[in-house]
This record gives C-alpha cells, structure tokens and sequence, in this order.
C-alpha cells in the first residue's frame, strides 16, 4: 500500500466497561425493595450465594474469607438467600 | 470432574455489576459462569437480551471484546474474527453468545452454514425459551402450553430439539448445560474451550420476568427443569451422545420429580390444561427417546 491511500485508524463507536453500566446513575441498588442480611456466625464459606448471584454483588476478595453485599449495586433479588444452605443470608424490608 | 469452586473463585470477572439486567435473570448467571471458564473470549452478541443488559454506549456491562451485529450475522461475523486471528497467529477464543429466537428462528442460517464449514466457534445459546426483550413473543424453544404474548392460550406446538438439529451437522461437539448447576456449565464451558471447530452449547436459563417467576427462586427453576426431565443434560462427541452424571438418572422416566412442580412455579404455564400437560409430557418423553438412540 502506498503512502497516499494508507488510511488513518478509523474511529470506533467502542464503548467501555464499565461498573454501574445500567442508564441513569447505575446505581441498581436503587432498583430494590428488600435487602439480603448477612450473619457471619452462620455462614460456612461454601459460596454458594457468590455462584448464583446474577449480578456479582456477592463479593469474595479471596477464598477463606467471608463473602460480603455490595448494596450500591445489588438487585435484591433474593436468590443468594434462596440458595445459602446454612440460613447464614435472610431478607429484609427496606 | 466438576470444578472446585476455588477455579472459578480464580477466574476474572466478566460481567460487571450494576447493570440492566432484571433481578434475578438467568442469562446473567449463564454469562457470568460460562464466560469465565474461556481464556480471552472475544464474545459476537445479535439482537436479544444480552445486547440490551450490555446498556447505553460509552458503558458497556461485558469485561471481554465484545461485538453487536444483526441476527442472521452472527456466526458469520465469528468465522471472520476466528479466521483473522488464526491469521495473525493470536490464540482466542471466538463465541457467539445468542439467545434462543437468534438461534432456533432468526440467524438458523448463519450458524448452519458455519457449522458446515467446521470454524472454529464456541457458540452458546441461552434458552430462555421466548423472545424476552421484545415482550414475550413465542419462539422455536418454547414449550407446547406455554402462554406467550402470541401465544395467549398455550403454544399448539411441540419444542424444536436445536441440539438434534446440530447433532445433524456433524459438529466435534455439543453439550447441554442449565443455570442451576453452574458448576457442571463451567466445566462443559472449559471444556469445549479447549477444543477446534465449531461447538454448541445450549443453557437452561430461567427468565423470572417472562416466565413470570418468583426472581429468588431461578437458580432452583434451572435444577427443577432437570429433575422434572424437562432439560436433559448430555455431551455429544463425534455423534455419540452420553448423558452427564448430574442428569444421567432422569433418564429413568421414575426418577423424575412430576413436571407439575416446574410448571406450577411459573406463570406462563398457569393457563394449561390437563390435556396440554398430557401432550408437553408426550413431546418431552418423544425427545428423550430420540436422545437415547444417540448414547
Ligand atoms: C432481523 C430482525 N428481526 C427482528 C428483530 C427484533 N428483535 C430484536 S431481539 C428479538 C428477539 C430475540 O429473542 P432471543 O434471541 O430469544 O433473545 P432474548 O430476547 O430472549 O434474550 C427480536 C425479534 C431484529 N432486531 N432483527
Ligand atoms: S439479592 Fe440478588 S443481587 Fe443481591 S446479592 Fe443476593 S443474589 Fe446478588
Ligand atoms: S451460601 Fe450461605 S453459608 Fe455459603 S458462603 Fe454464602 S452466606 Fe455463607
Ligand atoms: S427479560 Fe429475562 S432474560 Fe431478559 S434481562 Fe430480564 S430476566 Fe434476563
């Protein structure tokens, strides 16, 4: 290819990922009604509730530890509380 | 073997948090389990949910490359991504990513004719069994009796079989995989990753909006379609079909829970009368045979 018709790098529409993506303020904690609760004093550590939650607002920072809720972002779907098999989660009212 | 959750716990995460998706979509379950098993996915999304959970431009809600393209583009646009980078000699795995109206209906087409030339494609389907971010209008997948916006009073027809479809094509392999076991999904996921040519992944993925569905209670509605015998769970290699360990006693038509406790759980099937529960019996029954003729 000569000089002349080497063309430059076309722009792309590429967007970014992002944390908090949803339209508006991407806060979808917002979205919710009730809450999860966590009590450690039950929890076993089997992460069951990290494996489903759609979201990824179960955080584990590295195994051994106890998971914990992001509530800027969680749904409040419940199906971490569904799916813990120690009761170590409960939902709540907000 | 199924993974050690350790490995997935490992894994980087591929669907960030805070995005569009409904409280408690299976799609989102199913993306983030079997995305993550796969070493630099780069993911060809058509129209469907997962393009719209994505969200608005400059924000993207996917960690991994990700391309939109219409419907009956989707596997092709693929083949060219797989065959550049095999050019260029860079290793990646290329994944069309398709809900079940882009893959059973819409875009049939590019799937087959990719299949038939063998590229090298990880293409999954997420069976919600509807077309969900238009409004619930019945597709290929959806169940005989299920009540769907174009379908007010129950579907009059029997499920399409996608995976017997594929099986046709003769491709290295294909897998069935249901959000309710996310470990036996990233395993398969791996798996397939790790292979050449063109594979198929077909997921179980409750859809609590559709399907009209408690939210908490989708990850026990990917379990009950398997135990109920709803959504065998099988591999097929080199067209030799073996069911996996998690679904292999549903096989036993007496193993199975009553498919009522997977239909009363949902909406959509609310209307059904005794007869369309008969005749989805009979149509999910008529599958297993022709599965196991494949073992
Ligand atoms: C050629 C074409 N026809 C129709 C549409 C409108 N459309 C967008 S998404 C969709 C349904 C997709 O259903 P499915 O693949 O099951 O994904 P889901 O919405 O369930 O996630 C339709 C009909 C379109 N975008 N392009
Ligand atoms: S309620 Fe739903 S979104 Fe919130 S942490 Fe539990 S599973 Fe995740
Ligand atoms: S499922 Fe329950 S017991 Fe297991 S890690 Fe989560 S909170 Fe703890
Ligand atoms: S409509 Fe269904 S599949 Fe689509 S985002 Fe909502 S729950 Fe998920």
């Amino acid at each position: 290819m000569d000089n002349e018709s080497e063309m430059k790098d076309p722009v792309l529409p590429l967007g970014r990922p992002t944390v908090g993506s949803a339209p508006g303020p991407g806060t979808t904690g917002d979205w919710r009604t009730s809450k999860p609760i966590f009590f450690e004093e039950q929890c076993t550590k089997c992460y069951q509730c990290w494996l489903y939650c759609p979201e990824g607002t179960i955080r584990v920072d590295a195994k051994g530890e106890y998971p914990y809720i992001d509530y800027v972002y969680c749904k409040g779907c419940g199906v971490c509380v569904h799916v813990c098999p120690q009761d170590a989660l409960k939902m709540e009212k907000e | 073997m199924s993974v050690k959750i350790k490995e997935m716990l490992d894994r980087p995460e591929v669907l960030l948090r805070g995005n569009f998706a409904c409280a408690g979509c299976g799609l989102s379950i199913a993306y983030r389990t079997a995305i993550s098993a796969l070493e630099r996915p780069i993911v060809v999304i058509p129209a469907c949910c997962a393009s719209v959970i994505q969200s608005l431009h400059p924000h993207v809600t996917y960690n991994v490359p990700t391309l939109n393209i219409a419907f009956a583009a989707h596997a092709s646009a693929a083949s060219g991504i797989s065959r550049a980078k095999k050019r260029r000699g860079e290793k990646v795995t290329t994944v069309v990513w398709s809900g079940d109206g882009g893959t059973y209906d819409i875009g049939v087409a590019t799937w087959s004719g990719a299949a038939e030339r063998n590229e090298d494609i990880l293409h999954f389907c997420y069976d919600n069994g509807f077309y969900s971010n238009t409004g619930a209008q019945r597709s290929g997948a959806t169940p005989r009796g299920a009540s769907t916006t174009t379908t007010p009073t129950g579907k009059q027809e029997k499920r399409k079989s996608i995976t017997r479809i594929m099986a046709a094509h003769d491709v290295p392999y294909i897998a069935t995989a249901s959000i309710g076991y996310p470990r036996d999904l990233y395993t398969k996921a791996k798996k397939a990753g790790n292979m050449e040519g063109y594979r198929f992944i077909l997921i179980d993925a409750p859809c609590p909006t559709g399907w009209n569905s408690d939210p908490a209670i989708t990850p026990e509605l990917g379990k009950l379609s398997v135990q109920t015998g709803y959504f065998p769970l099988y591999e097929v290699e080199n067209g030799k079909l073996t069911f996996s360990k998690r679904g292999m006693k549903y096989r036993d038509p007496d193993k199975r829970l009553p498919l009522e406790e997977y239909l009363d759980r949902q909406g959509r099937f609310k209307k059904m009368t005794l007869v369309q529960i008969e005749e989805l019996k009979k149509d999910l029954q008529f599958e297993w045979d022709m599965l196991l003729r494949m073992e």
